[in-house]
């Protein structure tokens, strides 16, 4: 009955997305306030109604009732509460349930928060949401139900949740990736809203800044926190595949990157409007496009969900109503917008311009990457597969220029800026980054190799000029200390950010040119040293958990004699789905990560064994969070904005 | 005239995203995970195999030579096989010439097979090891080659053959060759 | 006969997901860490084409298992990096190699973020170069309409 409830709630939503959509234009078309107003107690309705309906999925989960398929299919009574409780969004059908859920979470956001705005901005605004809701309550209802029966022949247990999916990165990953993702549809909404108003203007890119900053960070967050649970929980020891699904969450967070970038041009001087309504449109549509990736089983991935062409027929129809549609109103309405102030070739407009073009190159190197290999095929050229090689070797040339442009980015001025000013700045920069980079390099680096060598010195490059140019600004009028107290957060943010990305390419310049990766067969009593680490492998023990049995091995690490940990990496059997699954141990350290993972157990007794050696391989995450802190502090900054804006206006 | 030139600049995303959809819509009707054949208008692999039967009969490419005909890879292992080797004796009852090759598997398991199902192979190749396996590139059985009279392969089709799929494209295909 | 299709299909999905699970570790012996590290970048390479997307290091597939027997055993009789890529790719084709050829289509993948690149700064010149005359004319013409309005006040 409970799932009935729960499918009616849904269909109640769905008819209040359609309202919400309909009835506030009606009202603008119309001139009838009533109508304009009830756009945001429609929204409001509306997320309660799906909030109803999720709810009631989570608790049929939690008690564990197998007449429903969806639940029998990915969930079993042995499971833990917790997974049981994040086994909802673990497949298809309550993926999409939460997408829904956070889509109207996101709308009634903006219908609750955005006071200042006038009402039929907002109408227009929460009219686009309600049409995007629109389209994916009918994709679950018609498509991808989870409410659906097995009756009358239910299972007496589930078919449990896939064992990689029983972790706590699960339960966090997916909801802050979705967050992201559906958190660019504000931004999405807001430039739509303000194309057929016909009006862009800075008060347009004033008020999606944040929406879309906040979208940024949960996506930034969300991302890293996917590579970390790769990282420790897929026993592969590695952080990020250019898997096509990757690939589909990396697209919306370059042009959301680019977007928050040029949303802050728009908004302080008024230009590239029409080409920041361009990025605004195609986050969202990366989203939309990733989820199309990920769930039509077109490409071939490691992380595909169930595939079935009709949703894909479905999603495709929907991609193209809603893409087509705004990139064709874009068309037709972006000519209209003027571009107001002026700017030299040599200005912080221009540098975050540049900023713009090497992130959408780098977008576009992804793009391809990702659908030419379908498009090959189709064209009758053959099959083909583009991977790790073709994408790390283009990074790391867009990466050049991108970080050396971005070292120099805050310290020139808006409109125009003298270039004989920066060489004294720039030229004490490159002393300090070269001398740290060299002095970095010889304490932790085995061997030279110029890969290296360039990806810590941009590192270094992008921290010193950071830090200069917080310098500069904080003693401009005061001493450094008060100075530094006195800079606005959304300064701060700018530079945490930076600094973030900078420590982030350290990270992955380190991973990728000194990891160490050995597969080698030890018997217990066996030892292995390389990177002054010696390996000792004590012993086997049995294992036995709550869903699962199998071995768990004990190494003991010593550094130059040192003793420094000991590890125990597990080899486990799901006993529901017979599924082996290694669970890697890792010592972790700000210099260095160690990680062990079990293999066979081999004929003659021994066993083989992986172990990795991950140089700075946490300053990957860092790096991220440290963007992610950054976005929320410039957030932050928007509440006292209201009054400093007048100011500086003035 | 500026604005329509605008108007046609700006209209960029949108055509470049409706050629996107346009592949993203032929791609949702093929499989990505079926390859094409490396080997097409290449000549069978150089080989010598046992007969699966008879330990001491060896075969070498030669076989492929002088008629056309299709070279199907199968195991006992593999599901998909049971189930498309009725359609197989079906083939063999209207005169094509089948050559069996039993990929990855065990003689003996292999050699009931065929007595319990029919054998519609005029040779049975055995390869144990997946040696001519590898050298045809084969990736899951089944696979079903067809080789023309020159021993020239012309194509390669994956997963099972049934009356469907042979009626529709693999027939006329067969037919054509020489 | 659907349902059976169906059911291998389940069966071919469980089976697939399994096989990921856990990784491949083998204990290959190597007569030099350099013809190890061959091997290893090889295996990263090198893709499965029976499984999802994954190089033949992190698949358990036994086509995986297979393609490192013979990339060992090829690494093994001193045949280098690319002679072993060329081996694999004629006979399983080009989706085998990560590292994807240049074909008349492949060709964009470098083209595409080079052209926009080019295109972008083409435009971005132009615009620094050009707004500053178009601007004061916007603003000339502002300014008179600004007169305008403000004479209409007066009078």
């Amino acid at each position: 009955m409970l799932a009935e409830i729960g499918q009616f709630a849904l269909v109640i939503a769905c008819m209040l997305s359609l309202l919400q959509t309909v009835y506030p234009l009606y009202g603008i078309y119309a001139r009838q306030q009533n109508a304009i107003e009830s756009a945001k107690i429609l929204t409001i309705l509306q997320f309660f109604f799906v909030a109803v309906s999720f709810a009631i999925l989570s608790y049929l989960f939690l008690v564990n009732d197998f007449t429903v398929t969806y639940i029998a299919t990915n969930s079993n009574s042995a499971l833990p509460w917790y997974y049981r409780l994040s086994a909802v969004w673990g497949a298809h059908e309550g993926s999409l349930l939460l997408w829904v859920l956070l889509l109207s979470l996101w709308s009634t956001a903006v219908a609750v928060m955005s006071k200042r705005l006038p009402i039929e901005s907002i109408a227009r605004v929460l009219a686009v949401l309600g049409l995007l809701s629109l389209g994916f309550y009918l994709f679950v209802l018609l498509t991808s139900n989870p409410f659906l029966r097995t009756l009358p022949y239910f299972p007496v247990d589930g078919r449990d949740l896939n064992p990689l999916l029983q972790d706590i990165g699960l339960i966090l990953h997916p909801p802050m990736l979705y967050m992201g993702y559906v958190g660019f549809s504000v931004a999405f909404a807001f430039a739509i809203a303000a194309l057929m108003e016909g009006r862009l203007d800075s008060a347009w890119a004033k008020w999606s800044r944040p929406w879309t900053m906040a979208a940024w960070v949960f996506l930034t967050v969300g991302i890293a926190l996917g590579s970390w649970w790769a990282y420790y929980e897929l026993g592969w020891g590695g952080w990020w595949f250019w898997d096509p699904v990757e690939n589909a969450s990396f697209m919306p967070w370059i042009a959301g990157t680019a977007l928050i970038h040029s949303l802050a041009v728009s908004e302080k001087r008024g230009v590239f409007k029409s080409w920041t309504v361009l990025l605004a449109i195609s986050a969202f549509s990366l989203s939309l496009l990733g989820t199309f990736l990920v769930r039509s089983g077109i490409l071939v991935s490691v992380h595909a969900f169930a595939s079935d062409p009709a949703r894909g027929l479905f999603i495709l129809a929907f991609l193209i109503l809603i893409i087509g549609g705004s990139l064709l109103l874009y068309a037709v309405q972006a000519p209209k917008v003027k571009s107001r102030g002026r700017y030299r070739l040599f200005s912080r407009e221009t540098m975050l311009l540049t900023n713009n073009i090497l992130l959408i190159a780098a977008l576009i190197v992804v793009l391809l990457g990702t659908l030419l290999p379908l498009v090959h095929k189709e064209i009758g050229l053959g099959s083909i597969s583009i991977g790790e090689p073709f994408f790390n070797s283009m990074f790391s040339i867009l990466v050049v220029p991108f970080a050396l442009f971005l070292g120099v980015a805050p310290l020139v001025r808006w409109k125009r800026q003298n270039i004989k000013e920066l060489f004294k700045p720039l030229l004490h920069s490159l002393f300090i980054s070269t001398a740290i980079t060299l002095i970095f390099l010889y304490s932790f680096a085995s061997h030279f190799t110029w890969l290296a060598l360039m990806g810590v010195f941009l590192g270094f490059w992008v921290l010193s000029t950071t830090c200069y140019e917080l310098c500069l600004r904080a003693t401009h009028r005061f001493s450094l200390f008060t100075g530094l107290t006195k800079l606005g957060y959304s300064h701060w943010a700018m530079s945490i950010g930076h600094a973030g990305f900078a420590v982030m390419i350290i990270g992955i310049t380190m991973t990728q040119n000194y990891s160490i990766e050995r597969d080698v067969k030890l018997a217990v009593g066996d030892h292995i040293a390389f990177e002054h680490y010696d390996f000792h492998f004590d012993a086997v023990n049995d294992l036995q958990g709550k869903n699962y049995t199998g071995s768990v091995g004990v190494f003991t690490i010593k550094k130059d004699d040192q003793y420094v940990a000991t590890m125990k990496p597990e080899k486990r059997i799901y006993t529901v789905q017979r599924m082996p699954m290694t669970e890697a141990a890792i010592n972790a350290g700000v210099t260095r990560d160690l990680y062990i993972a079990m293999g066979e157990m081999l004929p003659d007794g021994a066993w083989a064994v992986r172990i990795y050696y991950k140089p700075f391989i946490r300053w990957i995450w860092f790096g991220p969070l440290m963007m992610g802190f950054a976005g929320i502090l410039m957030m932050l900054d928007r509440r006292y904005r209201v009054k400093k804006s007048d100011e500086e206006e003035a | 005239m500026a604005n329509t030139r605008k108007i046609i600049a700006l209209s960029v995303p949108l055509l470049l995203f409706l050629v996107v959809c346009f592949f993203l819509f032929k791609g949702l009707y093929t499989d990505p995970r079926k390859l094409d054949s490396a080997l097409i208008g290449q000549p069978v692999p150089e080989f010598t195999l046992q007969d699966i039967y008879d330990e001491n009969k060896q075969y070498d490419a030669s076989i492929f030579k002088g008629k056309k005909m299709l070279l199907n890879v199968w195991a006992t292992w593999c599901p998909t096989c049971y189930a498309e080797h009725k359609f197989l004796n079906q083939l063999a009852g209207q005169d094509i010439y089948i050559v069996g090759m039993n990929y990855k598997d065990e003689r003996k398991k292999a050699i009931r097979w065929l007595t319990d199902l029919k054998d519609p192979y005029k040779i049975s190749l055995f390869d144990k090891d997946g040696m001519l396996g590898m050298d045809l590139g084969v990736y899951g059985a089944p696979e079903t080659f067809f080789i023309d009279s020159k021993g020239i392969i012309q194509y390669r089709h994956v997963g099972d053959l049934n009356a469907r799929i042979w009626e529709d494209e693999l027939a006329e295909l067969y037919n054509g060759m020489q | 006969m659907r349902n059976l299709t169906l059911t291998l299909c389940l069966f071919l999905s469980v089976f697939s997901s399994a096989t990921f699970a856990a990784s491949a570790i083998d204990t290959f012996e190597f007569e030099s860490i350099e013809q190890e590290q061959v091997f290893h970048d090889l295996t990263k390479v090198l893709r499965c084409p029976k499984c999802q997307n994954q190089n033949i290091s992190d698949s358990n597939a036994e086509l995986a298992k297979d393609l490192r027997n013979k990339t060992y055993e090829l690494v093994k009789e001193g045949k280098t990096q690319d002679e072993v890529v060329d081996y694999m790719v004629a006979r399983f084709g080009n989706f085998v190699r990560y590292d994807p050829p240049i074909t008349p289509a492949t060709i964009f993948l470098w083209l595409g973020p080079l052209l926009f690149i080019l295109f972008g700064f083409l435009v971005l010149y132009k615009q620094a170069k050009n707004k500053n005359r178009k601007e004061d004319e916007l603003d000339s013409n502002e300014a008179i309409r600004l007169k305008k309005i403000l004479k209409q006040e007066t009078k």
